[in-house]
């Protein structure tokens, strides 16, 4: 036939498609998941895998699952099996209790209207694309202070004691108090470390070193059965502002050792040209010095707020009732008793939501911050 | 029952600090009727005994006598503050005047008692340790279980009876180590277990959350006392004599059959001691500090010692615990009160 016998000139012969196994699907399997003998034995035994635990799964969570019912039994009898499904009734019929612990259900507005503030207060920082930012931020760096207003009352508003706090808001004011005053406090503490002024530099490292050596839970039970012996008899100090305290040095002291990690990777070319400009120490950090170091130092410092935000179940064992001290109280109420892994699912899937998000968000801000080469 | 080296420790490390830095203040009765709430330490959820329900009140047979002590003191059983607290921190949070009084299920022991400073007032709930099996088994009696694996919470007073029991016996086991109730529920019920051990009221409450909890069968040995009961700090003999008579009030009222029903006939009643009791003779409230109708209060708002019993715990709840030993004592139990006189 001609086609097969046709000659082109050099560099002439049109461009042929890529061979059917090689592109698209079947290209993507054979090159991903059977590209050698030990793949194609990881492949199907990771296929294997993924076929016996995801159904039977999708089946207890969804499929098997009660959403409405007054108490385990209910729920029980409603299954073909006993346990053959999830409870999620158990979670909606305490799911106020999870979310706003023992505050007082006709003050709970101020709870909610915290919580939107508080999304209002982080936008700004987030996002520098925000019309009018710089009001913004102005907020955002009043919010923790209207926000302890609004949830704790006072100056016409009705007094709640920081005790009938719990569930998802005691986690939220921990870790957002938490997070909000340690990278500031933690910046000073890095710098400081590294002064040329000696007392100021002891002082620091002897703070960033005893917080680091000393276990969080040894500092919450410090701050829950210690302190109060130290101070003048009769004083009464909030237990969830000590807890505050405690969680607040504790991440600051990690925040300054990730900050210096940053600070000691910016060449000293950096300190030179910012003195050879003339800038005093604080413009030359504000302006050169701290942008470039809290850039590279971004992984590491959301890494801290991470594992902050987890750390915080740990006032369980002081006995403040955070979601995961709820799910364990509500599991002693004998009408629902037995459903422990609906509870644990439920906080590990909100402890996910808020540790993933938190995670993308950087990636996202290493990506905008990147101008490298 | 957790942990209870540690808690020991940190107690009275704590007690240790607080004999050189603070004083006695008012006492506890005035500080609990000027702040009109009375702060209960209670644990963070057990079973029957403490937990909160829907809406957050917290609710159970520690709570149920919480709030009888508020009603003796404050006339109101609902003017109460549950302070969470964990089996660590109970007794540091009575001993640093976070708490007044102590209703958490939590055992008398000598070094409680004398160690850690606190004055115990009598025994609410007289507990122990046993086992659960599962029917199958064929077992009778803890003395069949020789080279059984048993599920045990670890690092506490549980563990050690376990041990000085087997060892006792001549019997070998295999320990399934585990930290809280959910766990050992869940490997009990997986079959990683033959036999669960903690106290009594305990395995109870937690084959009452089996979907077949006829199939599990709780052995009649008890191999440990476990009398729990309410404390208060040392140097305030007055409100630690309120607690008690709190509880011995509850007791009284049982033996002398007055309930919660009947509590407003009984005011009427012939028997001298029942009106002593309710206040209509004699000046016992007085003597305490408090009004004369304390008592009236408990049983009007709370209920007697069985009302309360048998309202968090007993037979018709779902955990299902017979009297047993919390019977009183003329039907062959150990509840008894000294007389109202």
């Amino acid at each position: 036939m001609s086609d097969t016998a046709k000659t082109y000139k050099i560099g002439q012969h049109p461009d042929l498609p890529p061979p059917r196994t090689e592109v698209g699907v079947l290209g993507w399997f054979k090159h991903k998941l059977f590209s050698t003998p030990l793949n194609i034995a990881l492949t199907l035994l990771a296929a294997w895998f993924l076929w016996s635990v995801i159904p039977p799964l999708f089946e207890w969570i969804v499929l098997d699952s009660v959403w409405t019912a007054e108490s385990r039994k209910e729920c029980w009898g409603k299954m073909e099996v006993p346990e053959g499904g999830a409870c999620w009734a158990f979670i909606k019929d305490r799911l106020e209790l999870f979310i706003y612990g023992f505050y007082p259900a006709p003050q709970r507005w101020r709870v909610n209207l915290s919580f939107v503030l508080l999304i209002m207060a982080i936008v700004p920082v987030l996002y520098d694309k925000m019309l009018a930012r710089k009001f913004g931020l102005w907020y955002s760096v009043a919010f923790p202070f209207i926000a302890g207003w609004l949830l704790v009352g006072g100056f016409g508003l009705t007094p709640v004691e920081t005790d009938q706090f719990g569930g998802i808001m005691l986690t939220l004011i921990i870790g957002v108090t938490g997070i909000s005053f340690s990278l500031p406090i933690g910046v000073l503490l890095a710098l400081g470390r590294r002064s040329k002024m000696p007392v100021l530099r002891i002082v620091c490292v002897m703070f960033i070193e005893f917080i680091r050596g000393v276990p969080l839970i040894a500092l919450l039970f410090i701050a829950s059965t210690m302190l109060n012996y130290f101070l003048p008899p009769g004083t009464v100090f909030d237990l969830l502002l000590r807890v505050l305290i405690m969680v607040t040095l504790f991440s600051s002291a990690y925040i300054a050792e990730v900050v210096r990690g940053g600070l000691q990777a910016i060449p000293n070319g950096q300190f030179e040209a910012a003195d050879s400009l003339g800038l005093t120490y604080v413009k030359a950090h504000l302006l050169i010095i701290l942008p470039q170091a809290l850039k590279i130092s971004i992984p590491g410092i959301v890494n801290t707020f991470i594992g902050l935000f987890k750390d915080t179940t740990l006032v369980l064992i002081i006995g403040m009732l955070d979601p995961l001290g709820i799910g364990r109280a509500s599991l002693a109420d004998a009408v629902w008793a037995g459903l422990a892994r609906e509870v644990y699912l439920f906080i590990a899937l909100f402890f996910f939501i808020c540790c993933f998000s938190m995670s993308r968000y950087s990636l996202y801000l290493e990506r905008k911050l990147h101008t490298g080469h | 029952m957790k942990n209870r080296l540690l808690e020991f420790v940190v107690a009275v490390s704590a007690v240790a600090l607080l004999s050189v830095t603070t004083t006695a203040g008012a006492g506890t009765l005035e500080d609990v009727k000027k702040r009109g709430v009375l702060r209960c330490v209670v644990s963070t959820g057990v079973a029957g005994f403490a937990y909160p329900d829907k809406s957050g009140v917290w609710k159970g047979f520690d709570i149920d006598f919480c709030r009888a002590t508020a009603a003796a003191v404050l006339g109101d059983s609902k003017k109460i503050k549950a302070v969470t607290s964990t089996g660590k921190t109970r007794f540091t949070k009575l001993n640093a005047n976070e708490g007044d009084v102590l209703w958490r299920n939590t055992t008398i022991t000598f070094s409680r008692d004398v160690g850690v400073k606190l004055r115990f007032h009598g025994v609410n709930y007289y507990d122990g340790q046993g086992f659960m099996v599962n029917k199958k088994l064929g077992v009778k009696s803890a003395k069949e279980l020789n080279g059984a694996s048993i599920c045990i919470q670890t690092g506490t007073t549980t563990e050690l009876n376990l041990a000085d029991y087997f060892h006792a016996n001549g019997m070998k086991y295999e320990a399934v180590p585990i930290e809280t109730n959910d766990e050992a529920r869940q490997n009990y019920v997986g079959g990683r277990c033959d036999v669960y051990t903690t106290d009594a009221s305990g395995l109870a409450a937690t084959r009452s959350t089996f979907s077949d909890p006829n199939n599990h069968i709780i052995l009649p040995e008890i191999i440990s006392k476990e009398p729990l009961g309410p404390a208060t700090r040392h140097g305030d003999d007055q409100w630690s004599d309120i607690v008690t008579w709190v509880y011995y009030a509850t007791v009284t009222a049982e033996e002398k059959g007055v309930t919660q029903a009947n509590v407003d006939k009984m005011k009427s009643s012939k028997d001298p001691e029942i009106l002593r009791l309710l206040g209509v003779e004699g000046a016992q409230g007085k003597e305490l500090g408090l009004s004369k109708d304390w008592a009236y209060n408990i049983i009007k708002q709370i209920g007697n010692y069985g009302e309360i019993f048998e309202r968090n715990i007993g037979v018709k709840t779902p955990i299902g615990l017979s009297r047993g030993l919390n019977d009183l004592w003329t039907r062959g139990g150990l509840q008894y009160a000294p007389p109202f006189r």
